[in-house]
């Protein structure tokens, strides 16, 4: 028999809740901990960025490649697009014929988009 | 099979019953003993992940790995636990403090959260929601965010590449793992992990879905192995290029958490393959073969639980000893040109494979 609640609790919100505050506990006590018994001396040049040994030239949040922004743009059609594609998949068996007609001009449309993107180049790293 | 079957009713009628305490007081402890109980698991299989990993990489190259502290070095993850915990924190001049503390709870609560979804055994599991595996493909890329965030902050050139690279190469593969998981969900007929192990109790999805799921687990593994930034997919991190990528700045047991949710995504990925392929917890059943169905029941699900993430993890590691580290371009080019194209052709068999009944 599978059961679905831990002990008495039946809300799975709490127990998700629950399982952050222990992400946030295992952070904090740790840290705390290592503070206590972490040794602390002061060093002006070690509080200097971690690079080559002579200073940093420049500005160290430089401006980066578009490429990154581009493909952050296309996972975020196609992962909203996936989204979408999931209440289906759950009701897949009995929505039938009509609800693969409908997924399959959506989906087709999904296709189109990864078409068009790559036709336009925007899939090469430049 | 009910060897290990954690009895949680009995507590809850102690607490409730015999000590006779408010509801919300029972809540509140129960909510704390799992809290504890989370905590011990979550930290422990870190500890083991990074010996097994250690020793695996030591028998890759004919090393012998670590043999020093404790029987076969088997203390040797916890002696740099706690190392790392009376290293010092190094205080930084330079960085954006608050994101800088922020970044690693971000890591741990991602990798909690997404483990807390897996089941362990029959009931033995402390999130099920009816879209569980939903909630999964969630939290785990809250992870990103906090690589993102850890880079940004640290305004050092090298951890503001590692982390756009990670961020570029966890996002795109997250597109493969979410339509793997569709796929399977397809199958399954629900996003609840309870349901998708229980549908499993005859045979496991790799075997049940004919072709597209065998598909579906090739490209899960490589995405998942990218999704944990390892093997040949480790350019966030690449020692050679970036010192240390995005976490370069973190000293000490800052450093630490980054190291640790690194081995429990691991945990997680192979987790979810377990889950989605392999049956979660259940034993290998064939229908029809009851007398071999029968020996398999004597291991407990946990046992089978753990084997099975223990072996993908073997897997994912042995890709990393295997192949060469991609270009980011190579990398962009395999999510988007092959492995993208291939998994929506694959959505489309699994349907066909369904609508005929093809699968067993």
């Amino acid at each position: 028999m599978i059961s679905t609640a831990i002990f008495g609790i039946e809300n799975s919100g709490t127990l998700a809740i629950t399982a952050m505050l222990t992400g946030v506990a295992l952070v904090f006590l740790a840290l705390w901990v290592a503070k206590l018994i972490s040794p602390r001396s002061y060093n002006l040049q070690k509080g200097e960025a971690y690079e080559c040994g002579i200073p940093t030239r420049g500005e160290s949040m430089a401006q980066f490649h578009i490429g990154y922004y581009l493909f952050a743009i296309l996972f975020l059609m196609f992962d909203v697009e996936t989204v979408f594609l999931f209440p289906w998949a759950v009701t897949m068996r009995t929505l039938g014929v009509d609800g693969l007609l409908c997924i399959a001009v959506f989906f087709g449309v999904l296709v189109l988009g990864l078409v068009y993107a790559w036709r336009k180049g925007a899939l090469e790293w430049k | 099979m009910q060897a290990l079957f954690l009895d949680t009713t009995g507590v809850h009628t102690l607490l409730t019953e015999t000590l006779n305490l408010q509801p919300w007081l029972a809540v509140t402890i129960e909510c704390l003993l799992v809290g504890v109980g989370l905590l011990l698991v979550y930290s422990v299989l870190a500890l083991i992940y990074i010996y097994y990993e250690r020793k695996i990489c030591a028998a890759f190259q004919c090393r012998l790995g670590p043999n020093r502290v404790g029987p076969w070095g088997l203390l040797q993850s916890i002696a740099d636990m706690f190392k790392m915990l009376i290293k010092e924190i190094i205080h930084l001049q330079h960085i954006d403090r608050f994101l800088f503390a922020l970044a690693p709870y971000l890591v741990i609560i991602a990798s909690m959260l997404a483990f807390a979804v897996l089941p362990w055994g029959d009931g033995l599991q402390i999130i099920d929601f009816n879209i569980g595996i939903f909630f999964l493909i969630a939290v785990s890329s809250i992870g990103v965010l906090g690589i993102l965030l850890a880079g940004w902050s640290s305004n050092n050139k090298f951890t503001l590449i590692g982390s756009l690279r990670s961020g570029a190469q966890m996002v795109s593969y997250e597109l493969s793992i979410g339509l793997t998981v569709l796929t399977m969900v397809c199958l399954a007929g629900s996003m609840s992990v309870s349901d998708i192990c229980a549908e499993q109790s005859d045979l496991w999805f790799i075997f049940k879905g004919h072709v597209p799921a065998l598909i579906a687990f090739v490209i899960y593994m490589i995405a998942g192995t990218a999704e944990t930034n390892r093997g040949p997919f480790d350019l966030p991190e690449a020692e050679s290029e970036l010192t240390a990528g995005y976490h370069t700045e973190y000293s000490g047991i800052h450093f630490g958490f980054f190291y640790l949710a690194e081995y429990l995504n691991l945990f997680v990925v192979s987790g979810v393959a377990s889950l989605l392929f392999l049956g979660g917890w259940q034993p290998l059943h064939f229908p029809g073969w009851d007398t071999f169905n029968g020996i398999m029941d004597y291991c407990p699900g946990t046992v089978w639980f753990l084997a099975k993430c223990f072996a993908l993890s073997f897997v994912i590691i042995w890709f990393k000893w295997t192949y060469p580290r991609l270009r980011i371009d190579q990398l962009l080019s395999l999510e988007w040109k092959y492995l993208l194209p291939i998994n929506l052709f694959n959505l489309v068999l699994m349907v066909i494979v369904i609508v005929y009944g093809l699968h067993f």
